[in-house]
């Protein structure tokens, strides 16, 4: 074979190189196709909830109270002000405690073993499976003082809550540059002010977000509060007592032989579905602020 | 060895009162030595330079004089340096007092994410309890002190990442000089501008050192030969000269300063 | 001593600025404790659990001793209970899910990496990352009112004609069609956590300095050799934390799978069969639950859950972490 004929073929029909480019483009074609196969059953999941939760969505699903069973018409009135009170209750335990755990793992975390340890636990809590939350508030709580109550049903959440809220704010502290910090302290500041005035200012919006990601974590999650808020039949607002809460019901409505109530949980579905959307997006967009500005 | 040599092996210690006396000073990266063995005073109300090539220790000698390594474990140094009689590297000194007297600028403009009256005020409200018209002069002053007054009066309440990146390393002067300290460390402060926010800085400088003491780090030579009253030639963590920022362009006692002063090396 | 420093008028450090250094002082004092004890409580919530999970486990493991583990009875009628079954349906409806999401999460993170052109790039890694956040509970019911007809009507019976057929697993795929069971239940957590893995791995295929990539693709590597020869070795290590940290999560969901599990107390070879996991049998039976035993064993695969979770949660922390010190090293 001269050395002419080998230079002047085009690459494409050396056959090493044909075989390497069918494996690329195979290779490809698989990546592709799993993207695609993914999209497609996530798609196909929204788009059913919403053709069978549109449907339900109505006046009456904010105004009117759980059915009884074999009853018509109903709504979900008392299980979204129930799911609200014990989600905005959740927050307000989850975000001091979470932002300054994440504060203290910020400050002290490359010289403390404790924190250290802390924050690996942290990571841990934040995938572990929230029906056994569900046991330890039962066990701790719900045992002890005998009856279901909103308020363990909050514990629980916020319990969710914190882990996520805490590894938000660690992330987004240690992003702030250290000639920041460095100018704050080389004025004699000392190291809470800094911490405070400084440090945490400048993340401010990226801070909320964490919020807001663990208000739509929670606001989902429905194991842990099977056996803590349990669930109510009727409107009330005494975190005191059993309280009804949206993804219970829907658990219970969905698993049922009433087509009222099936549809009920559909349009629950989708509200929960909605609003956990759309926390994700808010946050995103407060978070691309902080960033330009 | 000729007169000069002799006269630059020992330590300079000129007339004039010396703000900070430095001997015997060593400095650690872990276990890599970053400063070897400095002697040398900084003197009272003049411009002290530091120059020399990348990574010959001048801004780690910066760092010492606020004791800013203390941020991070692992850094350590060993020596004295004298400020007002006492020995800053001792562990019993507090350092936050020490940084409420000796202030420092960064490359980096950082002003922090507040109005631009606010990060005045953060330094000042640290030690000193202002009432509000008191507070109001001292910013102006300070935003004057810094050429920056003119520009800001109507913005006070603007955020101070809002101005540009010559009017942010300003604000970050002003800042510094608005707690009153005795000695302002400029690490490299017009490194990160254009030319004509360096010209303004350097104006500032001369005009600062009527009333505080100020010790430079610069990349450009220039600028310290136009700023400084005293010049320091650092290499490999070593002081290699130190003298008169006259003598030390003009008559280098040393071969290697002169060698980087003419750009013969580095 | 050379020519010493002189002292200013009224002293340097005068006796206000000692006085708000003491403040200070005492301030940043309290500010770690403080903050300290707040980060006390995540690790005392987990001593927590583990504590209560123990206790109510006791008398379950005092009665039944160390067999419990082991034992394939499961019955409230009479009071004996094992956790055999629960535990084998956990795993089982774990181990399908990661099978079939572990090749589609790669292929998306990959694509979302290296493949995608750039316009495309945020738009579909937002998507992938908003699909994420679903609660599970959408899940459940999109398996039992969709996916459970669907699956009895059309591909039960393909696997039976087909992989029934063969000697040794034909085992798996016999049985009646119901649409719901362990491989129905196995399905639904796979489409619930693919983007959840997704995410993970396309977080670690970013670490990749583009530098290795671009010698590569100056030598004349096609996108996908690249993938092979240098993505993949660099992050291997974080690829299995990743897949992992799936698991973690597989393992511990209740409302994607109780819907479709189908709630049998019965341990069967057929993946076609109902079955049980630790997380659908605690949500089924622990309100109504009455007799000590019945809590306590409840409580029982309570932990059992809680320490396989963690065990494996760590292994992936650890892998993860490894990762990262990776990049952090070059």
């Amino acid at each position: 074979m001269s050395t002419d004929a080998h230079v002047s073929q085009p690459r494409a029909m050396n056959p090493v190189y044909r075989k390497r480019l069918f494996i690329h483009r195979l290779g490809i074609a698989l990546s592709f196709l799993a993207m695609v196969l993914g999209l497609f059953f996530l798609m196909w999941i929204l788009f059913t909830l919403v053709a069978k939760g549109l449907g339900a969505i109505s006046y009456a699903i904010f105004t009117q109270t759980t059915p009884a069973p074999g009853s018509d018409g109903g709504g979900l009135m008392n299980a979204i002000v129930g799911s609200l009170l014990m989600v905005g209750a959740a927050v307000f335990i989850s975000t001091p405690v979470g932002i300054f755990a994440g504060i203290y793992l910020a400050e002290y975390g490359e010289v403390s073993m404790f924190a250290k340890v802390t924050r690996f636990v942290t990571d841990i809590m934040l995938s572990a499976p929230s029906i056994v939350i569900g046991l330890f508030v039962y066990a701790i709580y719900v045992a002890r003082v005998q009856h279901f109550s909103g308020w363990a049903g909050s514990f629980a959440i916020s319990l969710i809550a914190i882990p996520v809220v805490v590894r938000t704010t660690d992330n987004m502290l240690n992003l702030v540059p250290a000639s920041l910090r460095e100018a704050a302290f080389a004025l004699g500041a000392p190291r809470w002010k800094v911490a405070t005035f400084v440090r945490l200012r400048a993340v401010k919006a990226g801070v909320i977000t964490g919020v807001l990601l663990a208000v739509a974590r929670i606001s989902g999650e429905t194991a842990p509060l099977l056996f803590t808020a349990l669930n109510n039949q009727f409107y009330s607002a005494n975190m005191n007592a059993p309280m009804a809460n949206l993804p219970v019901v829907i658990y219970q409505f969905a698993m049922s032989p009433y087509d009222n109530w099936r549809a009920l949980a559909w349009g629950g579905a989708l509200l929960i579905t909605f609003s956990v959307l759309v926390l994700n997006i808010l946050s995103r967009t407060l978070f691309a602020q902080k960033v330009n500005q | 060895m000729n007169a000069l040599e002799t006269k630059a092996m020992t330590p300079q210690r000129t007339g004039g009162k010396k703000t900070l006396a430095i001997s015997g000073l060593n400095f650690y990266y872990g276990n890599f030595q970053g400063l070897k063995n400095i002697n040398m005073d900084i003197h009272d109300k003049k411009v002290t330079a530091f120059i020399g090539p990348s990574g010959c220790g001048k801004s780690t000698l910066l760092r010492t004089f606020n004791r800013m390594y203390d941020l991070y474990p692992g850094q350590r140094a060993e020596g004295s340096i004298l400020y007002h009689g006492r020995n800053i590297l001792d562990p019993s000194q507090d350092v936050n007092m020490l940084r409420a007297k000796v202030g420092m600028v960064f490359q980096k403009p950082t002003p922090f994410p507040m109005s631009v009256y606010d990060n005045i005020a953060f330094g000042v409200r640290l030690y000193e309890n202002l009432a509000k018209g008191e507070m109001d002069e001292r910013v102006e002053w300070a935003l004057n002190k810094a050429a920056l007054w003119g520009e800001v009066k109507d913005q006070l309440h603007k955020s101070g990442l809002s101005l540009s990146g010559g009017q942010q390393q300003r604000l970050c002067i002003a800042r510094g000089v608005a707690v009153k300290p005795d000695v302002l460390l400029l690490d490299e402060p017009t490194s990160a501008l254009d030319p004509i926010s360096t010209a303004k800085i350097e104006e500032l400088i001369s005009e600062l050192k009527g009333d505080y003491t100020i010790a430079i780090v610069t990349h450009n030579m220039q600028q310290a030969a136009r700023c400084s009253d005293y010049t320091a030639y650092m290499y490999l963590g070593e002081l290699v000269e130190f003298g008169e920022t006259d003598q030390i362009f003009m008559t280098p006692a040393k071969k290697d300063t002169q060698d980087y002063i003419t750009g013969r090396f580095g | 001593m050379s020519q010493g420093v002189e002292q200013t008028e009224g002293g340097v450090f005068s006796k206000s600025l000692i006085a708000t250094m003491r403040k200070q002082r005492l301030q940043d004092f309290v500010f770690h404790k403080v903050t300290g004890v707040f980060a006390l409580t995540v690790l005392i919530v987990l001593l927590g659990i583990i504590a209560s999970l123990i206790i109510g486990a006791w008398p379950a493991f005092k009665e039944f001793g160390l067999p419990f583990i082991t034992n394939v009875e499961w019955d409230p009628v009479n009071d004996q209970y094992g956790a055999a079954i629960a535990i084998v349906g956990t795993l089982a409806t774990s181990f399908i899910a990661l099978l079939i999401a572990f090749p589609i999460s790669f292929g998306i993170a990959l694509f979302l990496t290296e493949i995608c052109p750039a316009w495309l790039r945020r738009p579909l890694g937002t998507a992938v990352e908003l699909l994420a956040g679903v609660p599970s509970i959408i899940y459940g019911m999109w398996g039992l009112f969709i996916f459970a007809p669907l699956f009895s009507d059309y591909i039960q019976p393909a696997l039976s004609s087909t992989l029934g057929q063969l000697p040794v697993i034909g085992q798996l795929f016999r049985g009646p069609h119901m649409g719901i069971g362990i491989l129905a239940a196995g399905i639904i957590l796979a489409v619930m956590i693919i983007p959840f893995i997704a995410s993970v791995m396309r977080d670690v295929f970013e670490i990749v300095p583009p530098v290795l990539k671009e010698s590569a693709y100056g030598l004349g590597c096609t996108k996908w050799e690249v993938v092979r020869k240098i993505v993949l070795p660099y992050t291997r290590i974080g690829v299995v934390g990743g897949v992992m940290l799936g698991l973690g999560r597989a393992l511990g969901e209740t409302m994607a799978i109780t819907f479709v599990i189908g709630n049998a107390n019965k341990l069967s070879w057929s993946l076609f069969a109902a079955g049980n996991s630790i997380a659908s049998t605690l949500a089924n039976e622990f309100a109504e639950a009455d007799t000590t035993l019945h809590v306590s064993s409840l409580f029982a695969l309570g932990l059992i859950l809680f320490v396989i979770t963690f065990i494996v949660l760590s292994a992936a922390k650890l892998m993860l972490i490894g990762m990262a010190r990776k990049e952090g090293a070059k």
